[in-house]
Parts: C-alpha cells; sequence; structure tokens
C-alpha cells in the first residue's frame, strides 16, 4: 500500500506507469492541443461562464460536463466490453480510486470548488488561458503549484 | 460545418467533444485522463524537496500528461489566433448581477477588473488570482484530482470517490460565489 506505485494510482491521471516511447510523445501533445482549443471555443475557460453556472443561470456549462461525461462513460464501456488493447501494445485498464474515509475527496474537493469560483478556472482552463493571453494566469497556475506543493508537505498530517 | 471556429460553440457540440478524450488517451497508451497531477508533476520536477509525495520518476511514468499540458496551452494561443475573440455572451442576468456587484468590463474571456497585471495587487485581483490558484492547487492535490479526473474521468468509471468529489466541486464553489466573491469584487 505504501509503494510509490500504490501511492500514484490514488491520483487522478495515473492510469499506465509504463515509460512512454518517445515517437508517441507528439501525439499528445497534439491531443493536448486540441483539449485547449475546445475549452477556449467553448469558453469553459471563462470566468463568466464558471459564475453563470454557479448562479444557475444557464444550461449551458451543466449540458458541457454532463454530455462529456455520458460520452466519457459510452466510451468507457465500450472499451472495457471489446477488451482493447492500446496504441502502445497494453491492455486497457481504468484503476479504482479508493475511498479510504471518503475525507479528502469531501474536503479537498470543496477547497478546490472555493478556488474554482475565485478564479474562474479549473486546472485545465488555468493553463488554456495563458496560451489565450490571459498572460496574468501564470501567476495563478504558480500560486496553484504552490497550493499543491504545500498540499504534498502537510500531506501526512492531513487525514484522507 | 456543424460549428465555425469563430462562433462559440453549443454545449452539446463541447461536452461530448470534451469526454471523448477519455477514450482517446485510454486507446492510444492507457492513460487516465486528468490535468490537475500534472500540478503534482511539475512541483516534482522543479522543486521536490525533501517532500516524499513529490519523490518519485515523474521523467519516465509522466511525461506524456506534461506534453499534454503544454499542448492545453499552445491548443488555447490557438483558439484565440485562429478563432479570434469575442464578448461571452453571458445571461442577461448573470451579467446584471455581476455589474450590481461590481464587474463593469464584460469585454474578455475573464474580467479584466480582476484578471489583469494592474488587478494583481488590488484586494480583489489577488484574491482571484493568488489566493483562487492556490485553492485549486491544494483541493485538486488533496481531493486527487479535478474537473477533468474527477468530474469527467471518474464519474465515467463510475467511482463514488468522484461523485463525493464532485459535491464538493460544488459545494465550494457555491460557498464562493454566494459568501465571498459578493463582498471581494465589489
Amino acid at each position: 500500500m505504501t509503494t510509490s506505485a500504490s501511492i500514484q494510482a490514488q491520483e487522478c491521471g495515473v492510469g499506465s506507469v509504463a515509460t512512454t516511447p518517445i515517437r508517441f510523445l507528439p501525439a499528445y501533445l497534439l491531443l493536448g492541443a486540441a483539449f485547449g482549443f475546445v475549452l477556449t471555443r467553448s469558453e469553459v475557460v471563462s470566468w463568466f461562464r464558471i459564475q453563470e453556472m454557479f448562479h444557475f443561470q444557464s444550461f449551458r456549462m451543466y449540458g458541457i460536463i454532463g454530455s462529456a461525461v455520458v460520452t466519457a462513460a459510452l466510451s468507457v464501456a465500450l472499451i472495457k466490453l471489446a477488451g482493447l488493447t492500446s496504441a502502445t501494445g497494453e491492455k486497457i485498464s481504468i484503476p479504482s480510486k479508493q475511498l479510504g474515509s471518503g475525507i479528502r475527496y469531501a474536503v479537498g474537493g470543496s477547497i478546490f470548488g472555493v478556488g474554482w469560483a475565485l478564479t474562474g478556472a479549473c486546472p485545465g482552463p488555468l493553463f488554456a488561458l495563458i496560451g489565450a493571453g490571459v498572460s496574468v494566469s501564470i501567476i495563478a497556475a504558480a500560486s496553484a503549484l504552490a497550493g499543491t506543493w504545500i498540499y504534498g508537505w502537510l500531506r501526512p498530517h492531513l487525514p484522507h | 460545418m456543424l460549428v465555425s471556429i469563430h462562433d462559440e460553440w453549443p454545449w452539446y457540440v463541447a461536452g461530448p467533444l470534451i469526454g471523448l478524450f477519455v477514450p482517446a488517451l485510454l486507446i492510444l497508451g492507457n492513460k487516465v485522463f486528468g490535468i490537475s497531477s500534472n500540478l503534482r508533476h511539475l512541483c516534482a520536477a522543479i522543486a521536490p524537496g525533501r517532500v516524499e509525495h513529490f519523490r518519485y520518476d515523474w521523467k519516465q511514468t509522466e511525461t506524456w500528461n506534461l506534453v499534454f499540458l503544454a499542448g492545453v496551452v499552445l491548443g488555447g494561443f490557438l483558439a484565440v489566433h485562429l478563432g479570434g475573440t469575442h464578448t461571452i455572451s453571458i445571461s442577461p442576468a448573470t451579467r446584471a448581477l455581476l455589474s450590481q456587484q461590481g464587474i463593469h468590463d464584460f469585454s474578455g474571456i475573464a474580467p479584466r477588473e480582476l484578471f489583469s497585471w494592474h488587478a494583481l495587487l488590488t484586494l480583489r485581483g489577488f484574491v482571484s488570482i493568488v489566493v483562487g490558484g492556490f485553492l485549486v492547487g491544494f483541493g485538486t492535490a488533496y481531493a486527487g484530482g479535478c474537473t477533468s479526473g474527477h468530474a469527467i474521468s471518474g464519474l465515467a468509471n463510475f467511482q463514488l470517490p468522484s461523485l463525493i468529489a464532485v459535491f464538493g466541486f460544488f459545494a465550494g464553489g457555491l460557498l464562493a460565489t454566494y459568501f465571498i466573491l459578493p463582498f471581494v469584487i465589489g
């Protein structure tokens, strides 16, 4: 349970721990660029859209998040059903998240929520905004790094 | 064409496209879609210090995600330079409410009164940029994911922890929207 691999497996964005062959990296750059492009054109990166969402004054953000989840869930179900192998030759599998006491999800999630409303951006948009010309987002991103670092430092003392 | 790169994309185009990044990353390299873990990888790369949480071989296993993140910045740049910008057409009710609270410039992606280098040294700019950014970084690290990792990847895989996290996202967001922002942005 305490090996770094199992700790990592509890974090999001960590599936396969295999090294990615360098020839695949351009594909990740391209996918990332497509993601940043969609986030920006769909205005998910806009502080105004986030405020509109938290005031329940438009269906837009709920429609976006909801249809993203449905699309992703159907895709994941199909991938599991077909037992697909990735382009790198691994059997596709998604690690389950450890529930534990659940405190980290409730408390950490709420803290992120406060930050999401204040900056009007979650981590993806925070970086897309730097490219989109809201250059002061570099400071918000640096501050987010500081927040993550402080979490890492306090981690042994926090309830999970 | 279904949508033009110059217009705002409707939710039923944007949402499914965003959802497709989950299977795309799985199929490409058995990778789980999640942006906020990059904050951890960047800490591990830049300043791991003596913090155990940041001492792992990020180069070996996480380079793909940092490359993806670099792509996100590039994508933001391309979206604006190929598609241009226009005023975000938020609902008139939100616009009225925000003007009442003290926001008057509705011309950018984010209000310049809060998100500009000039605003950084004002109380409301500092709270929006620095305090908000810090809480995003701390909260996502504590929760082990953000909107992409929990709300999209996690819910799509029916993970209870992600559902709890998403309730937290909205609880915190509503708290800040109703009890913090009105006093800060005015």
